[in-house]
């Protein structure tokens, strides 16, 4: 048992408890904040792990943007600041799947590699991980910029109800009034 | 290092995801168990770069990274739509979306 042993078990099981109570909490902005906790615990195990790249995006990324995201979420959902009763449905299937798949994963996962040792490899730094991605992974590299610009494209559309939200006969009604004279029957459900 | 133990964690982050998806009846909770299902497969990922000789370097941290950018799309879209549905319904319980067309 080594300190990266001690650690990579310290740092699980802060984040495995901090997911159970992100599952469990009746009080919507403590799951976020909960959240935070288990994400950040992740982002330690990725530096005992040597992945301090991974970790530095981890922080950003989740910590920083999808987390503050689901808050805003939260917020702008007008959730109730103390315990809301009506966050879950009945447990017993939830427990039976999820306690199934994770303790069946955990024992496939035991006995595929038992006590063994492995020694750490050499460390994930943002210059190596550069030249991987620049150099062997160019293409999902590529494919996932555009799927980014996709994703912001679709949300916007979504998000937005003049135009999204509407047939596709009346959609310059609300916005060009003139178009209103001209075909009376699209924009007076507005 | 003992890759069990990451992998064990990664093993059970994963079932309390899946656990949370189908308990919680919020969709912002569903997204956060979401989210914890995300990272677990992440972590199983950058164990599996350690554990595993690749025939290229870091490819288990490299597919992080995309699953990662994965997992910010996916929240960005999944918010709008439950902004979305909270604006319509009034509620982000996902057990009262209706199944049919709305003919609104």
């Amino acid at each position: 048992m080594t300190a990266a042993d001690a650690l990579l078990l310290g740092l699980g099981a802060v984040a495995a408890g901090s997911a159970l109570l992100v599952v469990t909490t009746k009080h919507l902005v403590r799951a976020g904040l909960y959240l935070v906790i288990c994400l950040g615990a992740m982002a330690g195990l990725y530096l005992v792990l040597t992945a301090e790249l991974v970790a530095w995006v981890q922080v950003l990324i989740y910590v920083g943007a999808v987390v503050v995201l689901l808050l805003f979420a939260v917020m702008l959902t007008r959730a109730p600041i103390g315990a809301s009763d009506d966050l879950d449905r009945p447990g017993w299937p939830a427990l039976l799947v999820g306690g199934g798949a994770g303790l069946g994963l955990a024992a496939l996962l035991v006995d595929a590699f038992r006590w063994t040792t492995v020694d750490l490899p050499e460390a994930g730094t943002a210059e190596r991980l550069g030249s991987e991605i620049f150099g062997s992974w160019v293409l999902p590299f590529e494919v996932l910029s555009v799927l980014l610009l996709a994703a912001l494209v679709g949300a916007i559309v979504v998000s937005r109800p003049d135009i999204g939200a509407q047939p596709a006969g009346d959609r310059s009604a609300p916005a060009d009034p003139s178009s209103a004279q001209t075909s009376p029957a699209s924009g007076v459900d507005r | 290092m003992r890759p069990v133990i990451p992998y064990v964690t990664a093993a059970l982050l994963f079932g309390i995801g899946v656990y949370g998806v189908l308990r919680r009846r919020n969709a912002v909770l569903l997204l956060m168990s979401v989210e914890i299902m995300l990272n677990a497969v992440n972590l199983i990922l950058i164990t599996a770069d350690t554990t595993v000789r690749a025939a290229l370097p870091h490819t288990g941290q490299v597919f992080a990274l995309f699953v990662i950018v994965i997992a910010a799309a996916e929240v960005g879209v999944g918010l709008a739509i439950v902004l979305q549905l909270y604006r319509l319904r009034a509620s982000v319980s996902v057990d009262e979306v209706p199944l049919e067309r709305i003919d609104a």
